[in-house]
């Protein structure tokens, strides 16, 4: 038996429960929280889909760091697993938290690629080498799990800063050979709430869970930024 | 509350964001929702792994991709849809590619293409092993664009509003407040996906219970070919997580507890490619012969690619190492991974044809919940993912060109007090003794046990009567929380009541078909029958269960002959 501790939220009041789940080698965190929901409090509320790790939708605090409940194994976390929803979130019931904005950041920076030269009727092959691709594909395996805004210093303190996953999202499109929207994006990266509003705690690369550099992907729309803005001054 | 929109799409996986974009391409005056039950981007096509397939080279052709896709359906896809299909699939792979999917490619630049199982071609576009990941995020992205397409996310459909045969509005919950939120539209698009968690051992996400398909039905739109369901031939041990196709297209083995590579008893040519039914027949032999590996979660067979190298797994199956690392323990890069065959895919659906129309004007039907059908008795892998795209564009612009020629619906209001009526008094409000996860489980039982691979007579009676038991049981469930906002408890219920509906269709339409074809395969009735059989079965909803009709196999120049591989 392993010991569950969660932080729940009603509509009113918050308040600490625990609940004792049996477990089984292999067993994860997200498995314990459908024990749960099916056989001891139904009304427990949290989100899930894919358990494996690909949808996004079950990130939370576990002890104290937030990771997907789904690949987390129980044994590997001990004898008392402390669930909180995401922190920068507002939680909505339970672990569920209010996504929309996080949502509505990342739609603000463009992330779809942008060229006028391709036609919808009639779309044609556009090359790019495997080199090319490496150049970028770290920064698409982004699942929008939340876990590098829960941690970002910036998100904390002003909740209308782009955050990690956003700007990411950003730079993954500017770095794609096909891509010519760079403009457009470079100056939402340029404003106040965005890429100079980090902190460098390099805490979201920390916390993804797919391993994706969002850190990395900052600094490198930094420097096409801060290049940005010096041919804008030398008038190139 | 109510809301107006020309076209509202319910579904936001690849199917439903298609439609989506293929609506607003064809209009920038028609006002389109697309209603997803979680997020577009958590939908369940994420978890599509290896590929799409179309004909891009010139080793290929359209008519071999047809004649591998009617043979792999056992013969009992339309054969006029599979024509269709396989001349649209080129364009979606380009136009993804015009959208920024991230598709692997060959050295020189090019869009690069993998083999599959029962393609004769290495047909197969990828990107990486996150196919269904990229090809969602990408339509999601390029969704933003359309100023006249609102997202509604976390919105869950029950119930379809119809008045003389003509769609009207779609009912759903709005998770957030709880409220019923009535959308009134000319046009609906079902795009909801297949309904694999009727079963426990499966590749499914959580959210996959056939809402769409169980709405539809009750409302009297017949459901197509439900006996056919796909068990994929490597799920995950003990989880059921998907382990791609692509683990054998790039060269994997399948091995029984001697270490034997037994495929070759059983498709001596194709071997580990094989299509999914042989294969997955072939290993749950082995295991029930006593020739699978025995472990603590039950019998399984190895899936060894462990002289792939290291390099190769790294580029071309990343995904699958990391989660058979996480979930299994095990690192494919030195120790052959333990899967079993899994519940993958629901050929069948809800009736429809290569327009994605249904008996219902202005209900439109795309992707895995719909039966068109392309994939017969059993779906070649890599097929899934380009049907969303080719008929999901189809559905869109149907509903387009519907809600363009259409004036405006009116829901009555007595609808909407009956449906606030049925959810919260009925269901919500009822006190009972039965606890609708129990109900499930006891589902899921029947089955992984009486609707797996082999199939008789015996099991089959016996699971219509179980589900039959269940869903008497159900009228008696009680919901614990009564809270409004975000009531997961009350929409769980839902599915699990959508659920008991549809399988009752599944082992009732495996009940009567007394032959063996595709995946589904009867122990009493081995050989596949064309004389009496060579028809598609639809399911029509009365209160007392399913009533079948059959209707003709549409052939066009293909003649059903032996399955050999």
């Amino acid at each position: 038996m392993v010991e569950f501790r969660i932080r729940r939220f009603n509509g009113d009041e918050t308040y600490w429960e625990s609940f004792e789940v049996p477990t089984r080698r292999g067993m994860t965190v997200l498995e314990g929280l459908y024990y749960i929901k099916e056989n001891i409090d139904s009304s427990l509320t949290f989100r899930a889909s894919c358990r494996m790790g690909i949808c996004g939708s079950c990130a939370v605090k576990i002890n104290g760091r937030p990771k997907l409940a789904c690949e987390t194994q129980i044994a590997s976390v001990g004898n008392k697993i402390i669930l909180e929803p995401l922190d920068n979130f507002t939680v909505l019931k339970d672990l569920v938290t209010e996504f929309e904005g996080f949502f509505a950041k990342h739609k603000a920076v463009k992330p779809y690629l942008i060229r006028s030269d391709v036609s919808y009727e009639e779309p044609k092959e556009l090359i790019q080498t495997p080199s090319e691709l490496r150049n970028y594909y770290i920064f698409t395996l982004c699942i929008k799990c939340g876990a590098c805004y829960s941690v970002c210093p910036a998100a904390a303190t002003r909740d209308d800063c782009l955050g990690p996953a956003a700007m990411m999202a950003a730079y993954r499109f500017c770095a794609d050979s096909r891509d010519r929207g760079e403009d457009a994006r470079i100056s939402i990266a340029s404003k106040d709430l965005a890429v100079w509003r980090c902190h460098l705690a390099m805490e979201c690369s920390e916390v993804c869970p797919k391993k994706a550099e969002p850190a990395k992907a900052i600094q490198l729309l930094r420097r096409k930024t801060a290049v940005n803005a010096i041919k804008s001054i030398l008038r190139w | 509350m109510k809301m107006q929109y020309d076209i509202v799409i319910v579904g936001a996986g690849l199917a439903g964001m298609r439609a989506a974009i293929a609506a607003a391409e064809k209009s920038k005056k028609l006002s389109i929702a697309i209603l997803a039950k979680t997020y577009p981007i958590r939908c369940h096509s994420v978890c599509a792994e290896g590929g799409t397939a179309a004909v891009l080279r010139e080793d290929d052709d359209y008519d071999l991709h047809a004649w591998d896709t009617i043979k792999g359906s056992d013969f009992l896809a339309d054969q006029d849809a599979v024509e269709f299909f396989v001349r649209n699939a080129p364009k979606e792979i380009l136009r993804l590619d015009n959208w920024g999917c991230p598709w692997s490619r060959r050295e020189d630049g090019r869009i690069a293409q993998r083999a599959f199982g029962g393609h004769s071609v290495n047909r197969t576009v990828f990107a990486a092993d996150r196919t269904g990941f990229h090809e969602v995020h990408t339509l999601y992205e390029r969704l933003l664009i359309y100023d006249n397409v609102d997202i509604f996310s976390e919105y869950f459909l029950t119930n379809l509003i119809v008045e003389d045969g003509s769609i009207k509005g779609v009912a759903t919950i709005e998770l957030k407040s709880g409220d019923l939120v009535i959308f009134e539209t000319k046009a609906t698009v079902l795009a909801t996906g297949g309904a694999g968690r009727l079963y426990g051992f499966t590749t499914y996400s959580h959210q996959v219970t056939g809402d769409g398909m169980a709405v539809a039905y009750r409302c009297g739109v017949p459901l197509k070919d439900m006996e056919f369901f796909q068990f994929h031939p490597t799920g995950l041990v003990p989880s059921g997580i998907l382990m791609t196709e692509a683990c054998r297209g790039e060269g994997g083995y399948l091995r029984n507890k001697f270490g034997e590579r037994f495929m070759e008893k059983y498709a001596p040519e194709k071997m580990e490619l094989a299509p999914r039914d042989v294969v997955s027949r072939a290993m749950w032999r082995e295991i029930i012969e006593g020739r699978g590996i025995d472990s603590e979660f039950g019998s399984y067979i190895a899936l060894d690619l462990t002289h792939l190298g290291e390099d190769k797994i790294n580029e071309r199956l990343p995904m699958i190492r990391d989660a058979a690392i996480k979930f299994a323990g095990v690192d494919p890069v030195d120790e052959p991974i333990p899967v079993r065959p899994v519940a993958h895919y629901t050929m069948g659906g809800i009736h429809s044809n290569k327009n994605c129309e249904t008996q219902i004007a202005g209900l439109y039907v795309a992707g895995e919940c719909a039966c068109v059908s392309i994939h017969g008795a059993n779906r070649l892998g890599s097929n899934s993912t380009i049907e969303c795209l080719v008929f999901g564009k189809v559905a869109g612009e149907m509903a387009a060109e519907y809600a363009l020629n259409s004036s405006g619906s009116h829901v009555p209001k007595d609808f909407i007090l009956n449906e606030e009526s049925r959810i919260f008094d009925h269901l919500l409000g009822r006190n009972g003794d039965e606890n609708p996860y129990s109900l499930k489980k006891e589902l899921n039982e029947t089955m992984d046990k009486k609707l797996w691979i082999f199939r008789d007579r015996d099991g089959l009676s016996e699971a219509v009567g179980k589900i039959r038991e269940l869903k008497e049981r159900y009228s008696n469930v009680e919901i614990n929380d009564k809270s409004k906002g975000f009531n997961t408890d009350l929409t769980s219920t839902l599915e699990i009541g959508y659920m008991l509906d549809l399988a009752e269709v599944v082992a009732t339409a495996a009940l009567y078909r007394e032959e063996s074809r595709g995946a589904h395969y009867r122990i009493d009735f081995p050989k596949r029958d064309d004389v009496n059989w060579l028809k598609h079965s639809l399911a029509y909803y009365t209160p007392e269960g399913p009533v079948f009709k059959y209707i003709p196999v549409t052939i066009t120049k293909w003649k059903p002959t032996e399955r050999k591989y």
